[in-house]
């Protein structure tokens, strides 16, 4: 099989966030950077597949500044075969149809059988590269799988629904699936494997060269919404919280009444 | 401006959520259409016109069949902007008919301001407008995020569509989740984990605390798939939804779709390190500490109440 497997670079989500000069995207000084958690799930399914058929070719694909090659190099070290760094001071700045179609125009004549991405991002969440990738592509698409299985060319998956009801869908590659949290277990890369990753090819493209739609729609503004709940805050020493904390539900509900 | 709102059917029955899409449309102040795919003697209280696709016929979601449905309707309604739930249904429509109108799509949409989107960023911690420079847009709503207090009423005028439901995905049928073990809903008290309790033995700081309070224990999604506790645990829009008079979430973010599960909760304590995380905003008291330390003393005091 021949897999791309696209990811994303995004703050650990954890962080105290600023909201940078232009007030349209959040400052980047001072962020822990670390891999799109959705498309950790995406690496580690491209790597199970390849561990069963053999044979198989995985290029990590991802979209970004200098900084996401540390990123790239996790998803080589966990089994990624090479990556494609496609170089991008402004990926912050596109729209979901403008990344899928830098993506699409990579991918288009390397002949995949499977494109993984992550259901969503985690900063932006928008949801919709992936399957903007396979419309591009007129490829057949599944969203937020967490199963897989194949055979030859036939897949089944299955797609997550809302109460933890699945949809079990069949069809044949080359397809494009959107992954979903507990797909798998992605495996953290051992020390060996980090230093091989090093040996790895990591190519840089320049995004012009891949670029070739105009946004459709913008950021006009990022903000830090207004806390709206008056709940109490505690704070201090954890014996003393802890009496606190007790002393209200001993108020507040029929608890430890 | 001109609205076709997307109602949704799953596993045989209408989803009441096409009432977010009414109370949307209508702070808009649109014209609105809507669209399902569903049976003609479970249709949504709505006095407008109802584009009826028989599910006898084009079968419950298969993507390709559902948006030459769409599509169809789009062609004879020309909407300005196509609305749906950013539900499993939603988000995976909504960027194939995007793409097919070369139009904008904005999603998990909570509010309106000065016609820009609001959306939000980064687990809540922040939000972002976004303006859409194309003729027509598709949006998704954050479930929840508009209300299901408009008054629907009155019956709709049904035309039923067809189209060519010709596809190269097969849609073999429903899984069900996974049935048994305990039913939250039925607790009192729930001390739920999330993945801030950092390793699977720390599981047991919070079933420690349930079982002091005489409730049950929880836990947030990651929790649930690394396995240090089984699915139906699992609080949220994929696990369970409950409404106790006491919940605990400790080392819980409070991402959306955790919160939609236990929102409803009557009081609600938050432990967690991150003054900012999001779950302080739903909760009455919120404890900024680290619950590795903070649980065991707290659970030693009310043992020994
Ligand atoms: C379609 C879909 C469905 C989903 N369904 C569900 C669902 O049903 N239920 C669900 O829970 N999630 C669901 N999720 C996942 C959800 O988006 C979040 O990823 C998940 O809820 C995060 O879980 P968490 O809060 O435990 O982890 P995180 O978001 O990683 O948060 C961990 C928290 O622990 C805190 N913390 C860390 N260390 C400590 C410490 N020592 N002491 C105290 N606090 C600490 C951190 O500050 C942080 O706030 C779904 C996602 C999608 C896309
Ligand atoms: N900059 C990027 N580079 C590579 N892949 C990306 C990028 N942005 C998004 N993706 C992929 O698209 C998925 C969905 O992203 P989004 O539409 O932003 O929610 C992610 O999980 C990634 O797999």
């Amino acid at each position: 099989m021949k897999i791309l497997v696209c990811i994303k670079q995004v703050p650990d989500m954890e962080s105290k966030f600023k909201i940078d000069g232009p007030g349209q995207w959040y400052d980047t000084t001072d962020l822990a950077w670390r891999m799109n958690e959705y498309d950790e799930y995406a690496v580690e399914q491209s790597i199970l597949i390849k561990e069963e058929l053999g044979n198989s070719d995985i290029t990590v694909l991802c979209i970004g500044p200098r900084r996401v090659q540390e990123t790239m190099k996790k998803a080589l070290a966990m089994g990624c075969d090479r990556g494609v760094h496609v170089e991008d001071d402004s990926v912050h700045q596109r729209d979901p149809l403008e990344i899928s179609s830098i993506i699409a125009e990579f991918a288009k004549g390397e002949q995949f059988d499977l494109i993984f991405t992550g259901l969503q991002s985690q900063d932006r969440g928008s949801g919709q590269v992936g399957l903007f990738v396979a419309e591009i592509l007129e490829l057949p698409s599944v969203s937020t799988i967490i199963s897989f299985t194949c055979e030859g060319k036939e897949i089944e998956v299955k797609r997550e629904l809302e109460g933890g009801m699945k949809a079990v869908v069949r069809l044949q590659a080359p397809v494009l699936l959107t992954c979903q949290l507990g797909l798998n277990k992605p495996r953290y890369p051992t020390l060996p494997n980090i230093m091989k990753a090093k040996r790895k090819e990591l190519s840089v493209i320049d995004v012009e060269q891949l670029r070739k739609v105009e946004p459709i729609c913008a950021t006009k503004s990022l903000f830090v919404p207004e806390k709206k709940n008056s709940g109490l805050i505690l704070e201090g020493e954890v014996s003393e919280l802890a009496n606190e904390l007790i002393k209200h539900l001993k108020e507040k509900t029929s608890f430890l009444a | 401006m001109k609205l076709l709102l997307v109602a949704e059917y799953r596993a045989g029955t209408l989803l009441n959520s096409y009432k977010e899409l009414i109370d949307f449309s209508s702070k808009l102040q649109g014209d609105t259409v809507m669209f399902l795919v569903g049976a003609e003697n479970d249709v949504p209280q709505y006095d407008g016109t109802l584009y009826l696709a028989d599910v006898a016929n084009f079968k419950e979601y298969d993507p390709q069949v559902h948006k030459q449905l769409l599509l169809e309707v789009i062609e004879k309604e020309q909407p300005d902007m196509v609305v749906m739930v950013h539900s499993s249904y939603g988000w995976d429509l909504a960027p194939r008919i995007a793409f097919a109108l070369k139009a904008a799509q904005v999603s998990e949409v909570i509010d309106i301001v000065d016609s820009t989107f609001v959306v939000p960023v980064c687990n809540s911690k922040l939000r972002r407008t976004i303006e859409v420079n194309s003729e027509k847009c598709v949006v998704t709503l954050q479930a929840g995020a508009f209300g299901m207090e408009t008054e629907s009423q009155g019956m709709p005028v049904i035309t039923k569509i067809q189209a060519n439901s010709t596809s190269s995905i097969e849609f073999v049928g429903y899984e069900e989740a996974e049935q048994g073990g305990v039913d939250l809903g039925k607790a009192n008290v729930i001390v739920s984990g999330g993945r801030g309790i950092g390793k699977p033995e720390n599981i047991g700081l919070i079933i420690k605390l349930a079982t002091a309070l005489g409730g049950e224990y929880g836990a947030s999604r990651p929790v649930v798939d690394a396995e240090w506790a089984d699915h139906n645990r699992q609080v949220g829009t994929t696990g369970q939804t409950v409404s106790p008079k006491l919940y605990i979430a400790c080392g819980i973010s409070g991402a959306i779709q955790h919160l939609a599960g236990m929102k409803k909760s009557e009081f609600i304590v938050a432990i967690n390190t991150d003054k900012d995380a999001p779950i302080t905003e739903v909760a009455d008291i919120s404890v900024i500490a680290d619950l590795k330390q903070f649980l065991p003393v707290l659970t030693e005091k009310i043992v020994s109440l």
